[in-house]
């Protein structure tokens, strides 16, 4: 694609290495920023350096959050005696989403794969036995994908908090098997996380 | 099953290339060169997403391009029960129907589309369309290490149980992650029990699926092959088949103890020493090893004789006609050999046969001499290959 200014050229470049966004889709969205008054692309330039800038994750549950505990955490109406184990933030989403979910959640980072050079060490997993006795947990939803890596992960998981006692369950294989969480409807989830199952 | 039609774009020496086949015996002659094997492959292609010889997809595509498209038309087979019907006259009826597949690849990646079924991933294609391809460097699976011979033995059974595919990928996936995750612990000088534990499980269970459906399928396989052997050599040598597999070795139940018996000698090979993937298949000529004391003729009539009872099995057990691939067979066989050969696969049960031969004369000889002896049953095509420059 040829553009007549290295402006145009520059911002199309950038914008375009957005995922799902062609160069001409990011063209698109240029020249439309260029069409409205100059203000709107500041405020927009200003929310994305404030939220990189600002943006912190929980520090008990490694949510994404405006503060040092997730609205979550901080929540007193939420049943700190069930915990989620998700593999990311985006999961926190996707389930909150189905608004059947009332305990907390606690953000791996990432599963166990060795083949992607992904050790536990690289999860956030030593803070879990911690958070367990801190929030008197009851049980344990281990809510990661039905994939290799996340059956790897749900399964050294509960080795490691076997002496604990907990009661822990895995979501009802309504999700697609080898799928993602993150692209899992709601109702199929909702229903899911409702009807989980014990993880043996 | 048949292959009506198969339509190249770029794939290996082959532009573009529409043919359409016969039911029965197709003769593919040319000129070294012509591009014989590479239409063998791209027919491999369409039954297995990938080469024959091992080459990457990219590989595939014509020098100087970047995709290749095979297009193959298949004619499959359906028996209808008419159990819950009131037909006294039919009692199962046979239906055909069209079936397109199109193996695809571009910028590295590899598609393989079907116009009736829809796949989640490539490997829940193969065994539809089953095809079986001999070669002349298929004698590697006597003289070449194990992982031929299990590479012989998987591509069958993954065409006659998809779930027997499926278990063996997991296998490997598994496999390969225990390996790295000892290779981790030596180089950093740690060792977590349960994280090797969380890949033993599944490993373990896999492992005894696939071993169970191999001495299984081994069991079912033997006898044919023992048969096809026989009518090719025409004398009374006994040929066989061991399994080696460390489960019978070890005692089937008490496999799980032996595999954790081996974890100090994996920790420091940094590697899994025990399991399915260290099968081997002993070939025996009269209860000795064919490698070591065959002669090269035995060699190849042995290989020739497993390729067709792999054929044979997949028929029977998957109630499909796979395709037969012949490349070049009469290679280093003698006359009687040939046309004996020939003759059997150019009637039941083989079906839609596809036979290659850089030197038409010989062919069309032995297809005018079994014309004349037996009461010739499938339909012979013979195609011209012309080398294009
Ligand atoms: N990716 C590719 N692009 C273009 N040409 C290729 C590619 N791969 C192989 N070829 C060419 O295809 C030609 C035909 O090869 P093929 O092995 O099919 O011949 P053949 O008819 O089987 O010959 P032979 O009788 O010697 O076995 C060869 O000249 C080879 O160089
Ligand atoms: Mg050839
Ligand atoms: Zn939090």
């Amino acid at each position: 694609m040829n553009f007549p200014s290295k402006l145009i050229e520059n911002a199309v470049n950038e914008v375009s290495k957005l995922p799902g966004i062609g160069k001409k889709s990011a063209l698109r969205v240029i020249l439309y920023l260029l069409k409205q008054e100059e203000k709107s692309t500041e405020n927009l330039s200003v929310a994305l350096q404030t939220l990189r800038k600002e943006i912190k994750y929980c520090k008990k549950c490694y949510n994404i959050s405006d503060d040092e505990i997730c609205s979550i955490c901080a929540s007193k109406t939420r049943d700190n005696t069930i915990l989620c184990i998700v593999e990311s933030f985006k999961d926190i989403f996707a389930i909150e989403n189905t608004a059947q979910f009332r305990g907390v959640y606690h953000v791996l980072g990432g599963l166990i794969s060795p083949m992607d050079g992904i050790a536990p060490e690289d999860l956030h997993l030593d803070s879990i036995t911690e958070r367990i006795k801190e929030l008197s947990v009851k049980e344990i939803i281990l809510a990661v994908s039905p994939t290799m890596e996340g059956d790897t992960t749900a399964f050294y998981i509960t080795k490691k908090l076997k002496e604990l006692n907990l009661k822990i369950t895995t979501l009802a294989r309504g999700v697609p098997v080898g799928g993602e969480l993150e692209y899992t409807d709601e109702i199929t989830l909702g229903r899911s996380i409702l009807s989980r199952i014990n993880y043996d | 099953m048949l292959l009506e039609k198969i339509h190249l774009i770029n794939f290996k020496n082959y532009e573009l290339l529409e043919m359409t086949f016969g039911n029965g015996l197709n003769c593919i002659l040319g000129n070294n060169g012509s591009g014989k094997t590479n239409l063998l492959d791209a027919i491999y292609c369409l039954a297995f997403t990938k080469s024959y010889f091992g080459l990457t997809d990219t590989q595939n595509i014509r020098h100087s391009e970047s995709f290749l498209v095979v297009n193959g038309s298949f004619k499959k087979e359906y028996h209808l029960d008419n159990d819950d019907l009131d037909t006294n006259l039919v009692e199962f009826q046979t239906d055909f129907q069209t079936e397109n597949i199109a193996f695809g690849v571009r910028e590295g990646k590899k598609t393989i589309k079907s116009s009736v079924n829809n796949y989640q991933k490539p490997s829940q294609h193969i065994g539809l369309y089953p095809v079986v391809m001999l070669t002349p460097y298929d004698t590697d699976l006597v003289r070449e290490g194990s992982e031929e011979r299990r590479k012989f033995l998987d591509g069958i059974i993954s065409q006659i149980s998809n779930e027997y595919l499926q278990n063996l990928l997991k296998y490997n996936h598994l496999l390969k992650e225990r390996n790295i995750t000892l290779k981790r612990f030596a180089e950093k000088n740690t060792f977590d029990a349960i994280l090797l534990e969380s890949f033993d499980e599944r490993l373990l269970e896999k492992g005894k699926l696939i071993f169970e459906e191999r001495k299984r399928f081994l069991s079912i396989f033997l006898p044919i092959f023992q048969e096809f052997y026989q009518i090719l050599s025409e004398n009374n040598e006994i040929v066989s088949l061991d399994y080696q597999t460390q489960y019978i070795q070890n005692n089937q139940e008490d496999f799980t103890v032996f595999f954790k018996k081996n974890l100090q000698k994996d920790r420091l090979l940094m590697r899994t020493s025990t399991g399915i993937h260290k099968d081997d298949l002993e070939f025996l000529l009269e209860k000795r090893s064919l490698r070591k004391f065959g002669s090269q003729g035995q060699q190849k009539t042995y290989v020739i004789a497993l390729k067709l009872a792999a054929f044979a099995t997949i028929k029977q057990e998957k109630n499909i006609c796979p395709l037969l691939l012949l490349d070049d067979i009469f290679d280093k066989l003698d006359a009687k050999r040939m046309q004996k050969l020939l003759q059997i696969v150019s009637c039941a049960p083989f079906g839609q046969v596809f036979l290659t031969d850089a030197n038409p004369e010989r062919t069309k000889a032995l297809l005018k001499e079994i014309k004349q002896e037996t009461k010739q049953e499938n339909e012979i095509s013979t195609f011209i290959l012309e080398k294009i420059i």
